[in-house]
């Protein structure tokens, strides 16, 4: 088992009990006040237009919007982390098929779990810092991934 | 006897590889079994659920606009409790539908890491049989939340569902970080990890499912970045405006009718975007979901005891629905049912397949038993023998 395949095996289970415990955390703590938040600014939004209080309607709808666009990125940054240890995971029992030397696995290793880790940290940070900061993060590290992906196909290609 | 003797060490040698209610057969199994059912229960929930579910929440929002039209406040309040209620329906079941399987996935990439989990068989054991808990519980208490609700829950916003849910969710954390400790110490230990079968198979379904695996995974990524960049903030957009054009419609708007022309083609656009955001999600979770599973599926032929040639036929079944599902799922955008009904059927490929290698693994795991318990009894008649 070379080191690169040591790394990324553990750097994706690590991810994945990271991913569950801020699940975890997020079911408890936070996602029921969430919906009920999202639920009630909505329905007090068609309640204000209801009495013809356009102000109080566009503020409910602002509300619901930015509740929405937060709750969205959470649970998004969740499903991401979780889903991308997996890959992880899968890709280190396949790391002994791809055909380059160490130091190119390494490399490769290198950006997939830079990628899986700041991906969905871009997309839940977009929630925190002004969103082109976020998004960049995100896209950033998406292209990390798709490079290292794409270089994971090339080498699989060229076989072990 | 020399014969005999080294096809019962042979036997021993794999028996002991993947033993009777050992950690790897309960992974894999287990794994199986739960993606299984994950998937059928998300085919059932998308045939019987999900589109009569799309349809009331579209009939509640429109009850909504014509409260605001009558300035029935009280009225608009319940409709969205309605919709709320909806929302929370179809929420928990894709919730108990996602984790099952990813739980799924997460028992059987063990399963393959397990020859580098430096711990004792008992405990990998006691780990997987957590994991497989949780991977039960949690999508079972999801799937009852909405039904439970808040009835005796000790708490203001969480009921006992929810409760069990979260339990389940610890029981596979904690196994997860045994797992991970495992693995940990296998990295720091000298010792090589044993040759694993799993992890040399080069047959032909083993190589077709994981190069369509990992071509599914990118086309995934792909689609993602794609979606991410072109469509989610203008539909984040979108969802404003056209709720917002609604009450304003709805309150201001002269003219008859319960709903005005402005507010219908409003709702009318709201329930389009719904359904293309809901479609784009699903398409790119589902053809990563089967890229997973067809490499996972690539791992585990050396323990499918099947034919060449069925070996390859459901390799070929689980590829072609795993691109017929996401592709059809998409094409329901311009071909509306006719379309879901062919991603329906895509699903059930899937299935079909899974379940035909699932078949082929407990074969091979009663073969594995058979052949273990003929051994001994070989070398146990041998030491009588002796005696």
């Amino acid at each position: 088992m070379k080191r690169s395949q040591q790394v990324l095996a553990i750097a994706g289970l690590a991810l994945a009990v990271w991913a569950m415990c801020y699940g975890f955390y997020y079911a408890v703590w936070v996602e029921h006040q969430t919906l009920d938040h999202i639920g009630g600014a909505l329905a007090g939004a068609f309640q204000h237009a209801s009495a013809r209080d356009m102000a109080g309607a566009r503020a409910g709808l602002d509300d619901y919007a930015r509740a929405k666009y937060v709750y969205t990125r959470e649970v998004d940054a969740h499903s991401h982390w979780i889903g991308l240890a997996m890959v992880l995971l899968a890709l280190a029992a396949l790391w002994n098929r791809l055909g380059y030397g160490e130091s190119a696995r390494r490399l490769v290793a290198g950006a997939l779990i830079a990628g899986a880790y700041g991906f969905p940290l871009g997309v839940l940070l977009q929630n925190h810092l002004a969103a082109p900061a976020g998004q960049g993060i995100a896209i950033g590290a998406a292209g990390l991934l798709i490079a290292g992906f794409g270089a994971i196909a090339f080498g699989f290609a060229r076989g072990s | 006897m020399a014969l005999a003797g080294s096809l019962a060490n042979a036997a021993g040698e794999r028996a002991a590889a993947f033993p009777r209610l050992g950690a790897r057969r309960l992974l894999v199994i287990g794994g199986l079994a739960l993606f299984l059912g994950g998937t059928i229960f998300g085919d059932v929930f998308a045939v019987f659920i999900l589109h009569p579910n799309a349809d009331r929440i579209g009939q509640a929002l429109a009850g909504a606009v014509a409260a605001v039209r009558q300035h029935r406040a009280d009225e608009a309040g319940r409709s969205f409790e309605a919709i709320g209620g909806l929302l929370e329906n179809r929420g928990t079941k894709v919730d108990a539908h996602a984790h099952m399987i990813g739980f799924g996935y997460l028992a059987m990439l063990l399963a393959i890491l397990y020859p580098w989990i430096r711990l004792s068989e008992a405990a990998k054991r006691g780990l997987a049989v957590l994991l497989i808990a949780g991977g039960v519980v949690l999508p079972v208490g999801v799937f009852a939340i909405h039904y439970v609700g808040l009835a005796y829950s000790p708490l203001e916003s969480i009921g006992w569902a929810s409760i069990i849910a979260d339990a389940g969710g610890l029981l596979a954390v904690a196994a997860c970080a045994g797992f991970l400790a495992g693995l940990w110490r296998g990295w720091r230990s000298d010792e090589p990890p044993a040759e694993d079968a799993l992890l040399a198979d080069r047959s032909w379904a083993g190589r077709v499912l994981l190069a369509g695996g990992t071509l599914l995974i990118l086309a995934g990524f792909l689609h993602g970045a794609w979606f991410a960049g072109v469509d989610l903030y203008a539909q984040e957009r979108q969802d404003h405006d056209l709720l917002a054009r609604m009450a304003e419609s709805a309150a201001m708007d002269p003219g008859p009718g319960l709903i005005p022309e402005r507010a219908g083609a409003a709702l009318n656009a709201y329930g389009n975007l719904q359904t293309d955001h809901a479609v784009k999600i699903a398409a790119h979770s589902h053809i990563i979901e089967f890229g997973l599973i067809a490499l996972m599926a690539g791992f585990f032929q050396p323990y499918v005891l099947l034919s060449e040639r069925w070996k390859r036929r459901w390799a070929v079944v689980l590829l072609t629905g795993s691109v017929t599902l996401p592709v059809a799922v998409l094409a329901e955008l311009r071909f509306g049912l006719p379309a879901g009904g062919v991603a329906d059927v895509g699903g059930a490929l899937v299935i079909a397949a899974l379940a035909g290698m699932l078949t082929g693994v407990v074969r091979y795991t009663g073969c594995l038993d058979g052949f273990a318990e003929a051994a001994a009894g070989t070398t146990g008649g041998g030491s009588g023998g002796a005696r």
